[in-house]
């Protein structure tokens, strides 16, 4: 009798991460494992207790400040290694700085895991760039067709507009967003020229992190209990979402307040944050990215990781794809107070 | 429809009262007089009617967008809101038509005269040329549910500024059944004659809840009777005829039949502010009597029969033609007493009596003997307080009773919509009968966002199973749920109906095996039934 045996594919979905057997590695796994490629530094992706830690390194300086002191090694983007006989190369994801798609090539057979990705060149992360594969492992943390992003310039002009206007009043501006990357993209996107810049600790330590690999920002002013408030009127402030809505805001006074999320495309979620303003912004692809990121592939079989999976995959199972939902603990862009990026 | 869509926006995107007047109070200043018309019309929920089925435009946003219905449909529950959902689901629009809002309105009474294929094509149209809010705000308007988080209050703020009028003269002049198809904003705003309009009522002062009871001085300077449980409503007679207006400006005058032979025993510029009961044998009825009436378009002779309506008087606005709003309570409550003193007993009217005592330990004894009356607490009034306009504080406060209250358990919840969207915030109740647990109600308020937002995290990591959008969840969160009454069902499972039931408290500390019981709510039932 002859049996046909399939050939096992290049990853595989564990109770750990996704894991590739040949190569003995896992990527972004979630519970400690000996050896973890990361594709970028959030929390929900670049997790403590790992034996050994491959990423980019625009990466690894951020990694390094948020992990301790870890066995980390280093690739740069478009270079490649070997594990047992497994091709690896990391390829721009474009979500935030360093941040990465993961390549594996094993006799002939291409998969990418694409961890968090967007599309758009946000003028601060290296910008995406379509890896062709057989397999691609996709996010769709904003797969509905009802999210579709503000174009950057626009984008820049209604924060801007937003800033100016209240510097002239003498009021604040308050800005809540994510400290890795989120805050960097809004720092380089916004007209420094309108006022002071103001931060919060957590977003300060991410900017001299980047500052120190040789990322240019602007020039920021962090917030202690020393700082003269009053004299930094109309002032930007660039705060975490937890800290816009703590006591820590309530010392600049008057203050206007914002968040900038992809989230803020919906209507009911701006008025539940009750916020002034709400900046559609970011670092996941809308539905138009999604699409056109995965055609770009050429892959037949789609994973479809965090955020509206079963809806998404479907939609590609009527578009020809073989597209499968794959459980993870990966957040993407959070609703509520959440800190996962 | 540009100006009015930035208008939205600035209301929509602050949560600062002088930044909504101001933006309206602008947009007052600067629009055209049709345009403030409709905006007005809008803001005081005099909305279009509904031109087209939600099930149409929903397929025929899949159509225009190119995309699967069941992908809209998919959508529609995370954004929550429908014509929101449509004007994002859309592809961008090519090019702008700018129409004023009155002008896409009356697009928009063009389009609902018209055959099913010719109101598609004018909608896709619409569709295909307003950027995102205006195609957000034509589509609310198409649905029949344009809704803005400002209170007519506010607008009036704005108005007054605007035109430079006394509040109060605005918001009488907004009372009242116009909408723009039968007034212009000349005769509305700019006129000085309010009594214009025979049926025009005049605005309802509102009482706040009591605040605290020591602060009141003296019990002799307060004018107090019962707060009576039925609908508030405002009687008025003017040249042989009468209308009659719930709070929510709603005109109830057919509802009612049997006032119609007030006429006959009040004279003409009579204006009275009271509550409408169902009463038999001299005493008031339960709510529910009176709730078997509400929402009926024709009273049939059994209703009339079995739950008579009165209008139970307890002010008195307008009497001999003149606006007596200004006077002393004391001073109006002394006319009232004369001309009610003078109809006869078998009219569908009676004065709400005084309550007495000497000290607030006293009224507190009263107030405790409520429910015996259908009555819902008291009502305090200072002796010699004019009749304002909407809720103010410091002359009137109502006391109520406390609620009625049972502890149960959570076992379904389901999302919100609109600013609830993507929160679990609607929730099944049930309590123990024996060893099963039987769903006696649902609740939606009560809870702050934080405890939505706990609440929510836990219903998505324990959901057991999913029926549609409701999701059921283990029996392991107690709540207190209030409610004001109690009644007999035989659609509901547990055979009864609360009215206006929330959750009061989130009972961490209690566990499930304490909760109520179903006889624990059937002996309310016959308690309060």
């Amino acid at each position: 009798m002859h049996y046909l045996v399939p050939m096992a594919d290049l990853l595989s979905f564990t109770p750990n991460g996704i894991y590739c057997e040949i190569g003995d590695f896992y990527i972004d796994p979630w519970r400690p494992v000996p050896r973890a490629l990361i594709t970028h530094g959030h929390a929900d992706h670049a997790r403590p207790g790992h034996g050994h830690y491959l990423a980019t390194q625009t990466a690894a300086p951020v990694m390094r400040h948020r992990l301790g002191d870890i066995a980390l090694d280093t690739v740069s983007y478009g270079e490649t290694l070997s594990r047992n006989g497994v091709s690896i190369s990391f390829h721009p994801a474009g979500h935030v700085p360093g941040s990465a798609q993961i390549r594996l090539e094993h006799k002939g057979e291409i998969w990418v895991c694409s961890g968090d990705y967007k599309t758009v060149d946000d003028g601060l992360s290296e910008p995406f760039e379509p890896v062709k594969c057989h397999a691609f492992i996709t996010e769709s943390t904003f797969g509905l067709p009802v999210f579709k992003w503000t174009p950057q310039d626009t984008l820049a002009q209604q924060i801007n507009d937003w800033w100016a206007s209240n510097a002239a009043n003498g009021t604040f501006s308050m800005l809540g967003c994510y400290a890795l990357g989120k805050a960097q993209r809004l720092l380089r996107t916004v007209d420094p020229s309108i006022g002071p810049i103001l931060t919060h600790g957590a977003i300060e330590n991410t900017n001299q992190i980047l500052r120190a690999q040789g990322i240019a920002l602007p020039d920021t002013t962090l917030v202690t209990p020393e700082l003269d408030v009053a004299a930094q009127k109309g002032a930007l402030v660039l705060a975490t979402p937890s800290a816009l809505n703590s006591t820590w805001s309530r010392r600049f006074k008057p203050h206007s307040t914002a968040f900038a999320s992809g989230w803020m495309a919906l209507r009911g979620v701006r008025r539940r944050r009750a916020a002034d303003r709400g900046f559609i912004v970011s670092d996941h692809a809308d539905w138009t990215g999604l699409n056109a990121a995965i055609a770009q592939t050429s892959a037949e079989r789609v994973f479809v990781t965090h955020g509206y999976t079963s809806v998404f995959s479907k939609w590609l199972a009527e578009q020809g794809y073989d597209a499968q939902v794959v459980q993870t603990e990966f957040d993407g862009e959070t609703l509520e107070t959440g800190e996962a990026e | 429809m540009k100006d009015f869509a930035n208008l939205f926006t600035t209301l929509d995107q602050t949560t600062k009262t002088t930044a909504k007047v101001n933006a309206m109070a602008a947009y007052f200043r600067t629009a055209t007089d049709a345009d403030k018309l409709w905006c007005i019309a809008l803001f005081s929920g005099r909305r279009p009617k509904r031109v087209i089925t939600t099930t149409l435009l929903r397929e025929w946003a899949a159509e225009q967008a190119g995309l699967p219905l069941w992908l809209f449909e998919e959508s529609y529950p995370i954004v929550g809101d429908l014509a929101e959902t449509i004007s994002l689901f859309l592809p961008p629009a090519v090019g702008h038509v700018d129409r004023p809002l009155s002008g896409w309105i009356a697009e928009l009474q063009r389009l609902s005269a018209l055959d099913e294929a010719q109101r598609k094509a004018g909608i896709l149209h619409a569709w295909s040329v307003l950027p995102q809010t205006e195609r957000f705000l034509f589509t609310k308007l198409l649905t029949g549910g344009f809704r803005i988080g400002v209170s007519q209050k506010l607008m009036t703020r704005a108005l007054a500024r605007a035109t430079d009028q006394d509040e109060a003269v605005l918001t009488h002049k907004l009372m009242g059944k116009w909408t723009p198809d039968t007034t212009t904003w000349n005769a509305l705003i700019e006129s000085n004659d309010p009594t214009a309009d025979l049926s025009r009522p005049y605005p309802f002062y509102l009482a706040y809840g009591l605040e605290d009871l020591d602060k009141l001085g003296p019990v002799s300077d307060w004018f107090i009777d019962r707060k009576w449980d039925g609908i508030r409503g405002q009687l008025i007679i003017r040249d042989g005829q009468h209308h009659l207006w719930s709070r929510g400006e709603d005109l109830m005058t057919d509802r009612f039949p049997e006032l119609a032979q007030l006429i006959d025993v009040l004279p003409n510029g009579t204006v009275i502010d009271g509550e409408i009961l169902a009463f038999k044998n001299e005493k008031p009825m339960s709510f529910n009597a009176l709730q078997k009436r509400i929402g009926r378009k024709t009273v049939p002779k059994s209703v009339l029969k079995d739950a008579p309506a009165i209008l139970m008087a307890y002010d008195l606005l307008e009497y001999d033609g003149q606006d007596i709003r200004d006077k002393p309570l004391e001073t109006r409550r002394s006319v009232l007493e004369t001309l009610l003193n003078s109809t006869p007993k078998s009219a569908p009217l009676r004065l709400s009596a005084q309550v007495t005592g000497d000290t607030w330990d006293d009224i507190a004894n009263i107030r405790a003997t409520s429910r015996d009356h259908h009555a819902e607490g008291l009502m305090l009034k200072r002796r010699d307080s004019p009749y304002l306009s909407g809720r103010k504080k410091g002359d009137w406060w109502k006391w109520k009773i406390d609620p009625l209250t049972i502890d149960a358990v959570m076992i379904y919840a389901q999302a919100g919509s609109g600013r609830r969207a993507n929160l679990f915030t609607d929730f099944t109740f049930a309590v123990k009968n024996g060893t099963d647990l039987v769903p006696f109600t649902k609740a939606y308020s009560g809870l702050t966002d934080a405890e939505f937002r706990q609440i929510t995290a836990w219903v998505k990591k324990n959901t057991q199973q999913r029926f549609g959008p409701v999701r059921q969840v283990p029996a392991e969160h107690v709540f207190e749920i209030a409610f004001e009454g109690i009644q007999p069902s035989p659609r509901h499972k547990s055979g009864i109906a609360l009215r206006f039931p929330r959750m009061l408290r989130w009972r961490h500390d209690k566990p499930v095996d304490d909760i109520n019981t179903l006889d624990d709510l059937k002996q309310m039932l016959a308690t309060y039934g």
